[in-house]
C-alpha cells in the first residue's frame, strides 16, 4: 500500500487529459451565452443562506462556549440552556453553513465542469427551500425540546423523512446534470461531490430508522439499542465528518484551488488514489470513538487500524491541493483568497494527523471525553471546512454577481481574525483537555484519587474563557465577510444598472 | 500515453457516471457492514448477566426528559476499565446494561462526571435540589439550573404509546397474557407488572407516589421522572455475584 502510494507519488503526473482542463479554462468568448444558460440564481441563494447560517451557528457556538465559562448565561431559560442550544449550534454550522455551502458550490462546479446547465431548475429550487425549511424547523424544535437525542442526527422522525426526500432530489439533479455533460470525462471535483451525496444518503437513512410514538407525536424510538446503537452512531457520526465535512469539501477544493491559482491540479494520479482510498477507508474508522467502552475490542481495534491508514489518503489530498500552487507561491503574498485556501489545507493536514494519533488506544484513554476532542473537531471544522468555504466564496461571489470584490483588505482582516480565533480555540482546548485528562487519572502517595471531578472543572475555567474568546474572533471574521459580500453584491447590481442604462441610451441613439 | 497500454484504465470509470456510482457504493458500503452486522450475531457482544431489565414507565419518561434536555452532551454513561474510573465511578460498564436504551446514552464528553452508576449514590432530595440549582450543592459547578423540572407537571398521557413503540423496537413490554407470563418468568412478578402496557398510567403514578422523588407528594412533576431514572442507573447488576475475571471473557 505504502510503496504503491510512494510510486504513484514519484510519477508526479500533471493532468494531461484534456477533459481535466475543463475547470481551468478561462472564460471563453461564448461565456456570456453560457452564463445565461447556467443556473446561477440557485447558487446565489445557497451562498447567501450559507453565510446566514454561518453567522447564526457560529454565534450560537460562541454563546454556548460562554455558558460553559459563565453558567449564569443560561439565565434559567429552558430554550437557551447548553443542552438544547448545542444541537442548534452543530446543526446550524454543519448542515446550515456547511450544507448550503456544498449545495452552492456543487451546483456551480457541476455546471461549469460539465458545461451543462442544471437538469431541473424547479428541483434545484425544491432542494433550497426543503433543506432550509427543514433546518429551521429542526433548530426551533431543539430549543423546545424536540430531539431524537442522537448526536448530529437530532432531527425528529418527520424531518428525517423530509430531509431524505430533499436529498434524493439533490442526487437526481446532480447525477442527471452529470449525464448532460458535453465532454466524456467527469471532473475530479464531481467524484467527491457524488461520493458525498451517496454516502450521506446511506448514513442518514440507516442512522434514523425508528418507530414513531404516534402520527402526531414528535418522539420516535430508534431501531438499535445499546452497543449496536453506539456503533451505528459513530459510524454515522464519524462519516458525517468523513463525507459531509471532508469528501465534499475536497470536491470544493479540487475546483476552487486550481481555479484561484490559475494552475492545473498537481497530480491526476494522486487524486485517483486519494479518492478511492478515502471513500473506502472512512467508513471503517467510526469505532475509534468507542475505545475502552463496552464495544468489543475487535471492532474498535479495526477502526483504529483504518484510522491510522487514513492518514495516507488524507495527506495525499492535502499535498495535491497545496502543491497545485507550486511555481506560483508568490500568490500567497498578493492574494488573500489563496491564503485562505492554502491555510485551510494546512489545517486539514494538521487535523488529519491529530485524528489518527487520537485514535491510538493509549492516547485515546487520556483524550476521550475531554475538550481535546472538541479542539480537534474545531481545528477541522474552523481551520479546514470554514476556511476553504470562505476562500471559495470570495472567489465565487464576484463571479456570480459579475463584479469585483468590494474590498481585498477586508479579506486580509478576515483571514487574520479567523486564524487568531482558531489558534486561541485549539490551544486552549489542548490545555483544558490534556489538563483534565491528567488530573482525573492522578493518584496521591497513598493511591487515592488526587483530584475530585469538580476540581478539574475549576481548572478548566480559564481555558474555557479563552476558547469563547477565540470563537468571538471567528464570528467577528464572518461578520466582516458578510459586510464585504453585501457591498460587493450592491456594487455588482449598481454596475449592472449603469451598464443597462448606457446600452439603452445607445440603442435609443441608434434609433432601434 | 501509458494508460492506453494498460488493460484497465481509470478513464473507463471517469467517463461512465453509472459505473462510478456503482463502484463508489461498493467502496462506501463495506466498512459499515463488516463492523456493524457481526455485532448482532457474535454471542459474546452482550455479556450474559442477570438483573438488567427494561425501564418502568416513570423511569422511561425520566429518560425521555434526560434526552430532551441534552444531558448526554455533557455526561457520559460509559465507565471505562481504568483504575481511576473504577475508584471514581465504580465497575466498568457492560454492554448488557444499556441493551434496553433506545437510543444509547454512552455520550462522548464529560463536561460533568459520568452518570452510568449514579443511581443510589445521592438521596432523592440531593438530586432534586441539585437539578433545580446545581450551585446550591456544588458551588463550583458549571451546570445550568433546571428550575422548570419542579414546576412542570409530568405529561404521561402518551406513556402507553411510548411503550408500544419501544416494544416494536425490541423492549419486552407486555400487552397480552402470554407476554406478561414471559416477563414474570424473566423479571419476576413485581417487575412484570411494571412492564404491562395496559396498566402503565397506574404504575407510573404509584411509583412516583411511593418514592416521592421530588419531595412533594401532592404533585407529579418532571423532576419525579428524571430522578427516578437517575436513581436506577447502574444499579441493576449485582457485581458481587460475579468473579473478578468473568466479564473480561466477553471483551
Amino acid at each position: 500500500m505504502l510503496s504503491a502510494f510512494v510510486a504513484f507519488w514519484r510519477l508526479n503526473n500533471r493532468f494531461s487529459i484534456d477533459s481535466f482542463r475543463v475547470g481551468f479554462q478561462p472564460m471563453a468568448h461564448g461565456a456570456v451565452a453560457a452564463n445565461a444558460q447556467y443556473n446561477y440564481e440557485i447558487v446565489k441563494k445557497f451562498t447567501i443562506m450559507a453565510l446566514i447560517w454561518g453567522v447564526l451557528g457560529m454565534t450560537a457556538g460562541t454563546y454556548i462556549a460562554s455558558e460553559l465559562a459563565f453558567p449564569f448565561l443560561n439565565f434559567d431559560i429552558a430554550q437557551i440552556t447548553f443542552g438544547r442550544l448545542r444541537p442548534v449550534h452543530t446543526t446550524a454550522v454543519i448542515f446550515g453553513f456547511g450544507g448550503n455551502a456544498l449545495f452552492a458550490t456543487s451546483y456551480y462546479v457541476v455546471q461549469r465542469t460539465c458545461q451543462a446547465p442544471l437538469y431541473s431548475n424547479w428541483m434545484a429550487s425544491f432542494t433550497f427551500w426543503g433543506w432550509n425549511a427543514g433546518l429551521l424547523l429542526g433548530v426551533l424544535g431543539y430549543m423546545n425540546g424536540i430531539t431524537d437525542g442522537k448526536e448530529y442526527a437530532e432531527f425528529p422522525w418527520y424531518l428525517d423523512i423530509a430531509i431524505a426526500v430533499v436529498w434524493v432530489v439533490y442526487l437526481i439533479v446532480f447525477v442527471q446534470t452529470l449525464r448532460r455533460r458535453s465532454q466524456p470525462h467527469i471532473y475530479v471535483a464531481n467524484w467527491f461531490f457524488l461520493s458525498f451525496i451517496l454516502a450521506t444518503a446511506i448514513l442518514h437513512i440507516f442512522r434514523n430508522l425508528a418507530v414513531p410514538v404516534g402520527l402526531f407525536n414528535p418522539t420516535s424510538y430508534g431501531l438499535y439499542s445499546g452497543v449496536q446503537d453506539a456503533m451505528v452512531q459513530w459510524w454515522y457520526g464519524h462519516n458525517a465528518v468523513g463525507f459531509f465535512l471532508t469528501a465534499a469539501f475536497l470536491g470544493m477544493m479540487y475546483y476552487f484551488v486550481p481555479k484561484q491559482a490559475g494552475r492545473p491540479i498537481y497530480s491526476y494520479r494522486l487524486s485517483i488514489i486519494h479518492f478511492w482510498a478515502l471513500s473506502f477507508m472512512y467508513m471503517w474508522v467510526g469505532g475509534h470513538h468507542l475505545h475502552w467502552t463496552a464495544l468489543p475490542d475487535w471492532t474498535s481495534s479495526l477502526a483504529a487500524a483504518f484510522s491510522i491508514m487514513l492518514l495516507l489518503p488524507s495527506w495525499g489530498g492535502m499535498i495535491n491541493g497545496i502543491m497545485t500552487l507550486s511555481g506560483a507561491w508568490e500568490k500567497l503574498r498578493t492574494d488573500p483568497i489563496m491564503l485562505f485556501l492554502i491555510t485551510s489545507l494546512s489545517f486539514y493536514g494538521m487535523s488529519t494527523f491529530e485524528g489518527p494519533m487520537m485514535s491510538l488506544k493509549s492516547v485515546n484513554a487520556l483524550s476521550h471525553y475531554t475538550d481535546w476532542t472538541v479542539g480537534h473537531v474545531h481545528s477541522g471544522a474552523l481551520g479546514w471546512v470554514a476556511m476553504v468555504s470562505f476562500g471559495s466564496f470570495y472567489h465565487l461571489v464576484p463571479r456570480l454577481w459579475e463584479t469585483r470584490l468590494w474590498s481585498t483588505k477586508l479579506v486580509y482582516v478576515h483571514f487574520w481574525l479567523a486564524t487568531i480565533g482558531i489558534v486561541l480555540y485549539i490551544t486552549s482546548m489542548w490545555v483544558s483537555g490534556i489538563g483534565q485528562g491528567l488530573m482525573l487519572r492522578a493518584f496521591d502517595d497513598y493511591g487515592n484519587l488526587a483530584y475530585t471531578f469538580v476540581e478539574s472543572v475549576v481548572f478548566m475555567h480559564w481555558p474555557l474563557v479563552i476558547r469563547a474568546l477565540g470563537g468571538g474572533f471567528f464570528v467577528a471574521g464572518i461578520l466582516l465577510m458578510c459586510f464585504n459580500v453585501y457591498m460587493t453584491i450592491r456594487a455588482g447590481k449598481q454596475e449592472k444598472a449603469i451598464l443597462e442604462e448606457k446600452i439603452a441610451a445607445k440603442m435609443a441613439q441608434a434609433g432601434i | 500515453m501509458r494508460e492506453t497500454k494498460m488493460k484497465f484504465s481509470h478513464e473507463s470509470i471517469e467517463i461512465n457516471a453509472g459505473l462510478m456510482i456503482a463502484l463508489t457504493m461498493v467502496a462506501i458500503s463495506i466498512g459499515g457492514l463488516v463492523e456493524i452486522v457481526p455485532l448482532y450475531f457474535i454471542n459474546d457482544t452482550i455479556e450474559k448477566v442477570e438483573g438488567v431489565r427494561p425501564y418502568t414507565p416513570l423511569e422511561q419518561r425520566g429518560k425521555d426528559i434526560y434526552v430532551r434536555e441534552g444531558c448526554y452532551l455533557c455526561h457520559s454513561q460509559m465507565i471505562r476499565p481504568f483504575r481511576d474510573e473504577d475508584m471514581r465511578y465504580g465497575h466498568y460498564s457492560l454492554a448488557a446494561e444499556s441493551k434496553y436504551d433506545h437510543p444509547h446514552q454512552w455520550g462522548s464528553k464529560r463536561t460533568g462526571p459520568d452518570l452510568a452508576r449514579v443511581g443510589g449514590k445521592y438521596s432523592n432530595a440531593w438530586h432534586s435540589q441539585h437539578l433545580n440549582k446545581p450551585r446550591d450543592v456544588v458551588p463550583e459547578s458549571i451546570m445550568p439550573n433546571y428550575p422548570w423540572l419542579l414546576k412542570n407537571e409530568l405529561d404521561f398521557s402518551d406513556v402507553a404509546d411510548r411503550m408500544r413503540a419501544l416494544k416494536m423496537v425490541g423492549v419486552p413490554y407486555s400487552e397480552n397474557d402470554d407476554e406478561y407470563a414471559a416477563n414474570v418468568a424473566e423479571f419476576g412478578e413485581e417487575m412484570a407488572k411494571q412492564f404491562d402496557i395496559n396498566t402503565a398510567d397506574m404504575n407510573l403514578i404509584a411509583q412516583a407516589q411511593s418514592n416521592d422523588y421530588d419531595g412533594d407528594r401532592t404533585r407529579l412533576t418532571e423532576m419525579d421522572a428524571l430522578v427516578a431514572y437517575l436513581q436506577v442507573l447502574g444499579t441493576m447488576v449485582d457485581f458481587s455475584q460475579y468473579d473478578e475475571g468473568y466479564f473480561a471473557e466477553f471483551r
